[in-house]
């Protein structure tokens, strides 16, 4: 309301201004030519006065600016007097009174965003709250670390973040700094890579494997390292040993970890054999009978059997959509199969499914980015 | 509230003009005294409004509202105070806001102080200055509109262009655009005669100081961008022949020569056609700078964004104002009346040879600027006019004009006698001479321009003061008596001599840097020693340091010279997280007028970084010049007095008198 009333006033102001010299009837006719030779003439004799210019010049100067005085005089007795025409005025202050708001609301109406306010930074940096997006509250942390960038618990907390965003080269500094001042870690290491992997689009690159190697050498067990250290030799082509390595994994894990699946999922991919689960194992890969029964069959039944399997398996998450590894086993075995169109609507419902879930949505994000998918 | 009425502001600014466009030529058509003083008034409110819009858009950059797009692309919540105001100007929009501000700020002073000028001038002048102010609101309305607002405002801006983040930025373009923009007066003025079919000795009497304020202000504005250039883009150089810097020197080239012809018109009534037809040139290049410089056709520090829209739309404000102004030109400027006569030999006809020389060196910018434009237009063919084009072709016009600078006021108006001011000018000759034999002898086997160089620098130096002393009777009356003329003396003759002489001092640095130049380039460990010009310069040490909104890697050299210690200097490379983007902070010493310069170039690996450390003679006297300039055109426009040129009176058998035009 403000607003309006605002723009009434300053509308106003500027109908003022127009109509303000249309009211009066004073006699202002400006200066004249006249004038300024009279002017030039009283100069002369003040030059003279102080000697400037001798008094043969001064009166060369005279005589030519005499003439142009009588000249000037008679052109302004020749013309036609300043008059006023009521019409004209009336004219004028018409087009001032409904042409200013016409012209100036068109425009700010068309251009203008009448209901936003203003948002100074200060008003609200006090009222941060919960419903900024995470973009704002990222901008946030990373204004708060540039004043301080020593601050470890900050690149901590910020790194993860600017990976799940998709920013890895900013994600690899601030592991890099999270390394620096709040101290190294296998984690830290394992989670650098990665980001180094993201920003090299899913290689695992000689940066990156070095820094899974230092995690392995910091802890032996480190999940994550050794996965991606699996990941590097399956794309430099060296399946046996990611096999291998994988392998090793799998035998020495607690049968409950989170990633089993995964790291199983990658075993059959390169074609080794997954060991035997401990007992109680919720959800493997595939049963454990289906996989050694295709192991003997032909090329075209094995892919029928896996064809029917992936069928089930999407009819299920049909009615149940909140397994998420469900979901990704889906997806895996429609990349597998080259069928990346299904994968990728697979992936657009598996997304819809767990939307209202921020932890499983989180789940899924990871394992698809683990996919090379972006998470 | 302030984001809009900012907007708002300037949406009715737009309306005033458009009214202060058409009511006041109505007025001066059927002679209505009321309607022709709405000029004055909407110029005034205009002036109001605009000035509220700026005011509310540098609020915006201050308190850091990210809402406004132009403040979330150009600002950042922790650049210092100063950087977010001048980064209100810093890019295209806010640039073109500060254009037209500064375009109503001279159509109020106009409105305001023009008491003593005919009515119906005033009205058509007023109304020409809103033609040119509705374009450019428009302009901005439409294609650049700095309130445009972000619904879900960023919390943080993505900074401004950290080679911008200068106290340069706060200097130069206002300067600048009080130059471009002041033109306009003169330009209104011109086609204000045009359209009233006379020019009236008011009109002399109010474009002289008008352009020279103009001008002022853009030989500060240059000077002052070319300093910002040396020192900040890390290359030591301070002229590059680069098209936006040409676009700032045509306006000025063409400036000068109004200045001069706008004298000879005030003062003795003459060369009133060829004023005008400078009036309309000298804002219409000003106009092409600004397109050049704002539509993305070039690509330089200047261009903030490029934006077909735009370049459009100045091309199209460049042909209506230009094309339009030069027809009524061609239509109207028979009708004005002949000035007064003179011989050639004659002040009058120095300042015709000024006009002449300058206008061709004008032309050859002109050309060297836009014709690989046109090139790339027509034929697609790339080619670039750079330094060589430039130097053989400007030189050869500068020569003559700054051999007949001493002249020039000597000579009496109407008609002249060139041979008494050569002998007045004996003693300038006399050092020239003198200069030329010392620094050849000095630089034996070095340059051979450079000396000769030097000496036309010091004759047109000592041709100011010979001037000076001419005037003053000195050392032909007693000293006293000199004195005591020197005060009486008016301060345009003062002013006149400080800017040719500043002419001369700015000569004397240009040949200076350009030929004795020395520099070192190299890579660096800490603990080495460069040694440029019998300076020694060793690396102490690379220090990281933390900057408001930058890091920087700071290098530290002792400089020491005969094994004494002169001082220290710290040059340092800056990085702007935000925009990703880093700079290089050149260190200066300064020594007298000649400056050592250092600018670090990429750290490599193994602990060396290079370096670029310059040994700059005399380089200061490049600015110093212009700034002289400056103050003589500051001197001359506090000079209240009315300029009267009183002519040489004919001698019994009147020589042939030529006309003026």
């Amino acid at each position: 309301m403000t607003l309006w009333f605002v723009f009434a006033l300053m509308t106003v102001a500027a109908i003022f201004a127009v109509l303000w010299p249309l009211s009066r009837r004073g006699t202002d006719s400006g200066g004249s030519e006249v004038v300024v030779y009279r002017d030039q003439l009283a100069e002369i004799d003040r030059d003279m006065a102080s000697g400037i210019i001798g008094a043969a010049e001064a009166d060369a100067a005279r005589v030519e600016i005499s003439r142009r005085l009588l000249a000037a005089a008679d052109q302004t007795g020749r013309e036609a007097p300043v008059q006023g025409s009521l019409r004209l005025r009336r004219a004028a202050a018409v087009v001032a009174l409904v042409g200013l708001p016409v012209i100036a609301s068109g425009f700010y109406l068309a251009l203008g965003s009448p209901r936003l306010g203003d948002f100074p930074l200060a008003e609200r940096s006090r009222v941060a709250d919960a419903n900024q997006p995470l973009a704002n509250l990222v901008a946030q942390v990373e204004a708060h670390l540039e004043k301080n960038p020593t601050d470890g618990r900050g690149w901590t907390v910020l790194a993860p973040v600017l990976s799940r965003l998709g920013r890895y080269d900013d994600a690899v500094r601030a592991y890099r700094n999270a390394i620096t001042y709040a101290g190294d870690s296998a984690d830290r290491r394992a989670d650098l890579g990665e980001a180094l992997m993201g920003s090299a689009g899913g290689v695992v690159t000689a940066d990156a494997k070095a820094e899974f190697e230092r995690a392995v050498a910091l802890n032996g067990d480190d999940a994550k390292a050794n996965y991606f250290l699996g990941l590097a030799a399956e794309q430099d082509g060296r399946k046996t040993d990611a096999a291998a390595l994988w392998q090793k994994m799998l035998a020495k894990a607690p049968s409950d970890a989170p990633w089993r699946p995964l790291v199983q999922a990658a075993l059959v991919r390169v074609g080794g054999t997954v060991p035997d689960v401990p007992a109680g194992v919720s959800a493997p890969a595939l049963p454990e009978g289906a996989v050694a029964a295709a192991k003997d069959m032909s090329e075209a039944d094995r892919g029928t059997m896996i064809k029917g399997m992936v069928d089930r398996l999407a009819t299920r998450l049909k009615t149940n959509g909140d397994d998420v590894e469900g979901w990704l086993r889906l997806v895996r075995a429609y990349l597998v199969m080259g069928e990346r169109d299904k994968a990728m609507s697979a992936l657009a419902d598996a997304r819809q499914a767990v939307a209202n879930d921020a932890d499983r949505l989180r789940q899924l994000n990871e394992g698809l980015k683990n996919l090379g998918l972006d998470g | 509230m302030i984001a809009e009425s900012g907007h708002y502001a300037l949406v009715l600014a737009l309306g005033l003009a458009l009214i202060q466009s058409i009511v006041p030529i109505i007025g001066a058509r059927w002679r209505d005294a009321a309607l022709m003083n709405v000029a004055r008034s909407t110029a005034l409110a205009q002036l109001l409004f605009v000035a509220a819009s700026f005011a509310a858009l540098v609020t915006l950059h201050v308190t850091s509202d990210f809402s406004v797009a132009n403040v979330y692309e150009n600002s950042h919540s922790l650049k210092p105070l100063l950087y977010k105001i001048t980064g209100v100007w810093g890019n295209h929009e806010g640039s073109m806001l500060l254009w037209v501000s500064i375009l109503a700020l001279f159509g109020g002073l106009v409105a305001a102080f023009g008491n003593n000028l005919p009515l119906s001038l005033r009205a058509h002048v007023l109304a020409v200055q809103a033609w040119v102010a509705s374009a450019f609101y428009l302009f901005i309305l439409i294609t650049s509109n700095p309130f445009l607002r972000i619904a879900n405002p960023p919390i943080e801006g993505r900074d401004l262009n950290p080679v911008l983040q200068d106290i340069g930025l706060a200097v130069h373009p206002p300067m600048l655009y009080l130059g471009y923009v002041g033109f306009s007066i003169s330009f209104s003025f011109a086609v204000a005669a045009l359209l009233e079919g006379k020019i009236d000795a008011a009109w002399a009497r109010w474009v002289r100081p008008w352009t020279l304020m103009a001008w002022i202000f853009l030989t500060l504005g240059i000077a002052m961008g070319s300093y910002w250039a040396y020192y900040e883009l890390g290359w030591g150089g301070w002229w590059f022949w680069d098209p936006v810097e040409n676009a700032s020197l045509m306006p000025w080239l063409a400036g000068t020569a109004l200045l001069h012809s706008a004298l000879v018109m005030e003062k003795r009534n003459a060369l009133k056609v060829w004023t005008v037809l400078l009036s309309i040139l000298t804002f219409s290049l000003s106009l092409l700078g600004t397109f050049l410089v704002r539509s993305g056709v070039l690509t330089s520090v200047h261009a903030f964004a490029t934006d077909p829209t735009r370049g459009v739309f100045i091309l199209l404000i460049l042909f209506v104002f230009i094309g339009g102004s030069l027809s009524l030109y061609a239509w109207r400027a028979p009708t004005l009346k002949q000035g007064g006569l003179f011989a050639p030999i004659s002040r009058e006809g120095a300042l015709v040879l000024n006009n002449l020389l300058l206008t061709t060196a004008c032309a050859t910018v002109f050309i060297g600027t836009l014709y690989p434009l046109a090139l790339e237009v027509l034929t697609g063919e790339k080619i670039s006019v750079g330094a060589p084009f430039f130097n053989f072709t400007f030189a050869p016009l500068f020569v003559p004009l700054l051999l007949a600078v001493p002249f020039g006021p000597l000579l009496a108006w109407k008609r002249g006698d060139l041979l008494g001011a050569a002998q007045r000018l004996m003693v300038a000759g006399i050092v020239a001479l003198v200069a030329i034999a010392v620094v050849f002898a000095w630089t034996y086997g070095g340059a051979t321009l450079a000396p000769l160089a030097i000496g036309l620098a010091a004759f047109v130096i000592m041709g100011a003061l010979c001037d000076l002393a001419e005037r003053i009777a000195l050392f032909r009356i007693p000293l006293s008596l000199s004195l005591r003329r020197a005060r009486g003396l008016p301060r345009a003759t003062w002013g006149t001599a400080f800017a040719h002489a500043g002419l001369g001092v700015a000569l004397i640095g240009i040949v200076c840097e350009t030929t004795w130049n020395s520099e070192y380039i190299g890579s660096m460990k800490p603990d080495d020693v460069a040694r440029v010009a019998g300076y020694e310069l060793r690396l102490d040490g690379l220090n990281p340091r933390q900057g408001p909104n930058f890091r920087e890697m700071v290098a530290q050299f002792t400089v020491t010279r005969d094994g004494e210690k002169v001082s220290v200097m710290t040059p340092s490379k800056r990085n702007f997280t935000t925009r990703g983007a880093s700079t290089t902070e050149a260190a200066l010493l300064t020594r007298g007028a000649s400056q050592l310069y250092i600018s670090l170039g990429d750290a490599s690996a193994d602990g060396t970084i290079a370096v670029r450390i310059y040994h700059k003679p005399l380089v200061l006297m490049i600015w110093w010049g212009p700034v002289l300039m400056a103050f003589g055109g500051l001197l001359s426009l506090s000079d209240r007095r009315l300029r009267v040129g009183a002519p040489k009176p004919a001698k019994a058998a009147a020589r042939a008198l030529q006309a003026a035009e």
